[in-house]
């Protein structure tokens, strides 16, 4: 073939001119439609678009922030927190292979399918696959490698000291929030703010790039508590010993520093281990010396005796007819446990007499009475600021008839909880005055309220020293080497408005008599052995952690080290 | 001597046609560092493709017409030996059969048949210039509508749309009656809804996620939608060489092939898309232009086929990644990572660049 020979036809093969042009002016058309969507895109819609962008690779991270340390008033920790690794996920990223997902599942001690369903659920952006994990652990499932999975730096927290101090503590949530006691109380203080940062990710949720930090974290603050890590331990172990004993229900012991306020120690048993993530039920978790209230019983008679003294309504050598042990008022019979014909105001408080100490409050207008107990705290919050507190009941003056002024005063138709009523104590370790309660300690020395006058607190804090002598209700409260006062109570329990023979068995003291440091409160609920008055069962207690706390602070001894003297056969018994 | 040398080197390549070609492939290799995250491997790979095709090129525009002719059936016959060994022995890689290995490569045979059905019609047309009736546009049709069925089927919706273009650009070129172009569109139009029913569920997926993207941002609209904030991003300027973030936080799939044009349009704006538009239409001006000065009704048709499938392509995949068309897999010409496809056009403008030498060189 000859294909030069076209060369001389190359007009009649010329393509139409209209077909050109139509080619031409679609060509031109399509040109035109792609500039215009490039302009569209770039020049127009370029905001909105950059703006999707940024939203594709630009992510805002929270970090992480220190939540304050809790510690005993001498730097022992009580509270701390430690950097866990928590290993999250963004379904949407991961590549993992079933054998990855089976090691995922040991490494995070889950099931291969519980995983799964959390990663095929693609509507979130952010899961958990397992918290607060230590350190090497973490790194043990990053080192498998499997793209989309990450680490979260947060803070667990650790309590040392365990079941001793839990209930006062309290503990966090997972999310680092407090949930009871001073982690819940306090969490202003203690929490951190978390901080942000802004960062560059790439689609597999890998961080390539930290742009800005948008917020620093800011760390919670320290708490430095009044707590005593020793006498705190000491207390602890004493209450258990106690209720284990005497099979009670439960048992709390306060321990205060009588000139500042402060608590020295608080414990409960039972008690829980807040380190373990799961909890016991609600009842457990009950800080009692703050959180219940009870009947205090014949540990209010100082207050009555203190109020009518103060009063001028008795004097300190006053004796009353206690009627041979029944004294009938407003068509009901108050006992005495330990009948006699007569007592002094010493004796009432010695023998803890229901009668003598009604016929003392029967001698004060209600009013009187009433503002005298509330002068002490009673029916108000103690301002521990603990969450939960429950103040107590008082109730007002214009309401009571003269058999509830009578009952009162030996601690019934009154509430306390046992904080409340250590702290009322302070009137009579001190030259009368009610001094602020705290949970933290206190560098400054702390002004009280002046409740009674000196002479007043002096003679009642004298009475109570019998008490705890043979021939008062609570020999077995005295310390060897200090002179101790303090009062017993036993006090029938209230059920559906009725007293049953169930008991709140309590002793509150305070030592060194001299020039008394210390209060020590005990309360034992519903004593289930022979032995139930609180001069049995409560009394001991107090003895042991007094002694041990004023030996522990090195307090002078005001007495021989032979002082303990032997009770003779019978301790002088109460109820209420 | 060195100067004899290379005037025998550049005696049969079109000096303008060449530069905007290399400049295409400049360009593909500076982006391919960038899109591939800095990765020399591909950036040589892809200068291994250029240096083949280069090669090819060369050898097609030395070749004397008649040599192109000649080859026209044997290519076709070779292609579609080719085509029905895919349907039978053919690899499926991503759930289409399209590759088939010869024990040397594996080849994809629908991007040779981009050459040989223009080639076997512009022969075909070329063989009954004098008596061209509506049954030698019947037979042309045919030749077109085997191979298209067959790559259809694989399925490769993309490359059968686009060898169905080039197919009807020779048809279209050769005189084809208006009449029949207009018949043609209009039973397109009314076979719709029965293609509609003929694609794959995929395929559907794409056409209707071009209406609405956002339907499934993270699925079927993911392609779509980080192709278009890719494009976006770049603003007028761009983001700078290496700086496009959907690229190399690895938002953009298909970064180094079908969406490269995003990388650029991101590192680079859109002043750096008037450049490269400007290139494109600089090597279609240059193809029209070899066409009308083109000796014989085969070349004619032929140029006029390659320089329009040309275009088309670049259309074809600069809209897909701007979200104007569907998603289909068309590279970009010249600048899309791939070895087949760079050799295919080459081929294509090798013949181009013949056209224009040959002619010139039997006038001499």
């Amino acid at each position: 073939m000859n294909y030069t020979s076209n060369l001389k036809s190359t007009g009649q093969v010329e393509l139409p001119k209209w077909r050109a042009r139509v080619l031409l002016s679609l060509l031109l058309m399509v040109l035109f439609l792609l500039l215009a969507r490039a302009v569209f895109l770039q020049g127009i819609h370029n905001d909105f678009l950059q703006q999707e962008g940024v939203a594709r690779y630009g992510r805002v991270i929270d970090i992480s922030a220190h939540r304050g340390k809790i510690t005993y008033r001498d730097g022992e920790p009580l509270a701390i927190s430690t950097e866990v690794n928590s290993v999250w996920a963004s379904p949407s990223d991961v590549e993992a292979s079933s054998r990855q997902i089976s090691q995922l599942a040991q490494l995070t001690g889950t099931n291969a399918a519980e995983i799964k369903t959390r990663l095929n659920d693609t509507s979130r952006d952010f899961v958990y696959l397992k918290r607060q994990l230590p350190p090497d652990e973490a790194g043990r499932i990053m080192r498998l490698g499997i793209p989309g999975v990450a680490l979260r730096t947060e803070y667990r927290r650790y309590y040392p000291s365990a079941e001793v101090s839990s209930h006062l503590i309290g503990f966090t949530d997972v999310d680092d929030n407090g949930r009871e006691g001073i982690e819940y109380g306090w969490q202003a203080h203690l929490g951190g703010k978390n901080g942000s940062q802004r960062v560059i990710k790439d689609r597999r949720g890998h961080i390539i790039e930290d742009v800005a930090s948008v917020r620093v974290p800011k760390p919670g603050k320290d708490l430095t508590l009044s707590l005593d890590s020793k006498i705190q331990f000491m207390a602890y172990r004493e209450i258990k010993a106690a209720v284990t004993q005497h099979h009670a229900k439960s048992g709390s012991i306060v321990v205060l520093d009588a000139n500042s306020g402060e608590v020295l120690a608080l414990a409960n048993w039972p008690s829980y281990n807040p380190n373990i993530r799961e909890k016991p039920n609600v009842a457990v978790l009950r800080n009692l010396a703050v959180t219940d209230q009870f009947e205090p019983g014949s540990t209010m008679k100082p207050f009555t005796v203190a109020s009518a003294l103060e009063a001028g309504k008795i004097r300190q050598n006053s004796v009353f007819d206690t009627s041979s042990g029944v004294f009938i008022i407003g068509g009901r019979k108050i006992h005495d446990t330990h009948p006699e014909k007569t007592h002094s105001v010493a004796q009432v408080i010695q023998r803890s007499s229901n009668i003598g100490a009604a016929k003392i409050a029967l001698l004060m207008p209600a009013k009187t009475f009433w503002q005298s107990l509330s002068d002490n705290g009673f029916g108000q919050p103690t301002g521990s600021a603990f969450p939960g507190e429950a103040p107590g009941k008082l109730r007002d003056y214009k309401s009571w008839r003269p058999v509830e002024q009578a009952t009162m005063s030996y601690g019934h138709g009154i509430s306390v909880n046992l904080l409340q009523l250590a702290r009322a104590y302070t009137v009579f370790a001190s030259d009368g005055e009610l001094k602020p309660l705290t949970l933290l300690k206190q560098d400054v020395p702390v002004l009280g309220a002046t409740v009674y006058s000196a002479a007043t607190a002096h003679a009642v804090r004298d009475m109570l020293e019998l008490a705890v002598k043979p021939g008062g209700t609570a020999p077995l409260a005295q310390v060897v080497g200090y002179r101790v006062a303090g009062k017993t109570g036993t006090s029938h329990k209230l059920e559906n408005g009725r007293y049953v023979d169930k008991y709140v068995s309590s002793f509150v003291g305070l030592a060194p008599v001299s020039d008394p440091r210390l209060i020590v409160a005990v309360m034992l609920n519903e004593p289930g052995g022979k032995e139930y008055y609180g001069g049995q069962v409560a009394a001991p207690v107090f003895s042991s952690v007094m002694g041990a706390a004023l030996r522990q602070l090195n307090v002078p001894h005001d007495a021989p080290l032979n002082n303990v003297l032997q009770p003779p056969a019978e301790i002088i018994r109460e109820e209420t | 001597m060195i100067n004899q040398l290379q005037r025998r080197f550049m005696a049969h390549l079109d000096p303008m046609l060449l530069g905007a070609l290399g400049a295409l492939m400049l360009i593909s290799l500076i982006l391919m560092y960038s899109a591939s995250g800095g990765s020399m491997e591909r950036v040589l790979g892809q200068l291994v493709n250029v240096m083949v095709a280069f090669a090819a090129l060369w050898l097609v525009a030395n070749m004397p017409l008649h040599y192109l002719i000649r080859s026209a059936v044997p290519i076709y016959i070779v292609g579609m030996m080719l085509l029905l060994g895919v349907a039978f022995f053919g690899e499926i890689q991503n759930g289409a059969r399209r590759w088939l290995n010869l024990g040397v490569a594996t080849i994809q045979p629908s991007e040779l048949m981009k050459i040989a059905v223009p080639l076997m019609m512009a022969w075909y047309f070329e063989r009954h210039e004098a008596t061209l009736a509506l049954k030698n546009y019947v037979v042309a049709a045919l030749i077109l509508a085997v191979p298209f069925a067959l790559i259809l089927r694989q399925p490769d919706l993309g490359t059968a749309l686009l060898i169905c273009a080039s197919g009807f650009y020779v048809l279209f070129l050769a005189g084809l009656s208006w009449r029949v172009i207009l018949g043609l569109f209009i039973s397109a139009a009314a076979s719709a809804p029965f293609l509609w029913h003929a694609l794959h569920g995929y395929q559907r997926q794409r056409i209707l996620m071009l209406l609405d993207p956002t339907e499934d941002p993270l699925g079927k609209g993911y392609h779509t939608i980080q192709g278009m904030i890719a494009v976006g991003s770049g603003g007028i300027l761009g983001k700078g060489y290496l700086n496009g973030t959907q690229t190399h936080l690895e938002f953009l799939p298909e970064r180094t092939t079908d969406f490269i044009f995003a990388v650029f349009s991101e590192e680079f704006g859109l002043l750096g898309n008037l450049v490269l538009l400007s290139v494109y239409l600089f090597i279609m001006w240059r193809g029209f232009v070899i066409t009308a000065n083109a000796s014989t009704y085969f070349t004619r048709l032929m140029a006029g086929s390659i320089t329009l499938t040309f275009f088309t392509y670049a259309f074809v995949n600069m809209g897909m990644v701007t979200g104007i068309l569907p998603v289909v897999g068309v590279p970009l010409p010249l600048v899309s990572y791939g070895g087949t496809s760079m050799l295919t056009l080459s081929l294509g403008f090798g013949m181009l660049m013949s056209i224009h030498s040959h002619k010139t060189l039997v006038q001499s």
